[in-house]
């Protein structure tokens, strides 16, 4: 079916399957709404390059995988002054609830999922959860308590002995 | 525009390979793309390429993967065993369109 013209098809490289190899490790350490995106965004992204990923969950980074709070993240204008409102503003009752309420139809808009379908969407594609062991212990949250896809709850030195070789991202 | 010859047709690619002009794309041309990078075509993977194709002259992009899963209705995992590592890439490819530009 092919050509056999003198020049060759010009083929994308996809990378061989053996090959890629490339491992991300990415540690989420926010509860908050705008800082939970930037680690689902790039993990998914990395998925889709080919990429092996991991994702850690400590300290606030919790709230993304606790069942009680990870569809309900929030969002606040306070001490956040890329919003370029007067400060004042984000202090007074239920602007973190306005807030994150707009926030969220920004990302509903591009069709962003919400935290827990992300997750979800990232666990098809391959990605692997894991909960931090000192979190969970400081909450006294047992694997029972966060999204059923996480895989297990772990310590750091493991964490960091499963990512060996992985570029790491901090959020 | 390099100009390359697939399948005995004379097609307009940018300098990765993927077409530059998605009518030049038949689904005898998918097929060619297709075996270019290894995959043999099913009815699966002719689905998602027909979604992609159809949203693609509906919306004027290219769908994400989410937007084949979530509208096509074509399960994030099995996009990942149809078009293996780079499934939005590979499916872009084969369908003749150019990468998607969104990033979820």
């Amino acid at each position: 079916m092919t050509s056999t013209d003198a020049s060759p098809a010009i083929v994308p490289s996809f990378g061989s399957e053996a090959a890629s190899g490339r491992k991300l490790a990415i540690i989420c350490s926010k509860g908050s709404l705008d800082m939970a995106y930037p680690g689902l965004i790039l993990a998914n992204a990395a998925l889709g390059e080919g990429c092996e990923v991991h994702l850690f969950f400590t300290f606030w980074g919790f709230d993304m995988i606790n069942k009680k709070t990870m569809g309900d993240l929030k969002f606040t204008m306070l001490g956040n002054t890329a919003t370029h409102m007067p400060q004042g503003l984000g202090g007074l009752p239920g602007m973190t609830g306005m807030a994150t309420s707009k926030l969220k139809k920004s990302i509903a808009d591009l069709d962003v999922p919400e935290v827990p379908e992300f997750l979800e969407q990232i666990v098809a594609s391959g990605g692997h959860l894991w909960a931090c062991r000192m979190s969970a212990d400081m909450n006294q949250l047992t694997k029972e308590d966060l999204y059923d896809d996480v895989e297990d709850i772990i310590n750091a030195a493991q964490f960091i002995e499963m990512t060996e070789g992985a570029q790491l991202l901090f959020i | 525009m390099p100009v390359t010859t697939l399948n005995g047709q004379e097609i307009h690619v940018n300098e990765e390979g993927f077409l530059t002009d998605p009518s030049e794309w038949d689904e005898a041309l998918g097929t060619a793309l297709a075996e270019q990078i290894g995959i043999a075509l099913t009815e699966e993977h002719w689905n998602a390429i027909r979604f992609l194709r159809k949203d693609f002259d509906d919306v004027g992009e290219t769908p994400t993967l989410r937007r084949v899963s979530t509208v096509g209705g074509i399960p994030i995992k099995t996009l990942f065993v149809l078009f293996p590592q780079k499934p939005a890439k590979k499916m872009a490819y084969v369908s003749g369109l150019p990468k998607p530009h969104g990033c979820v």
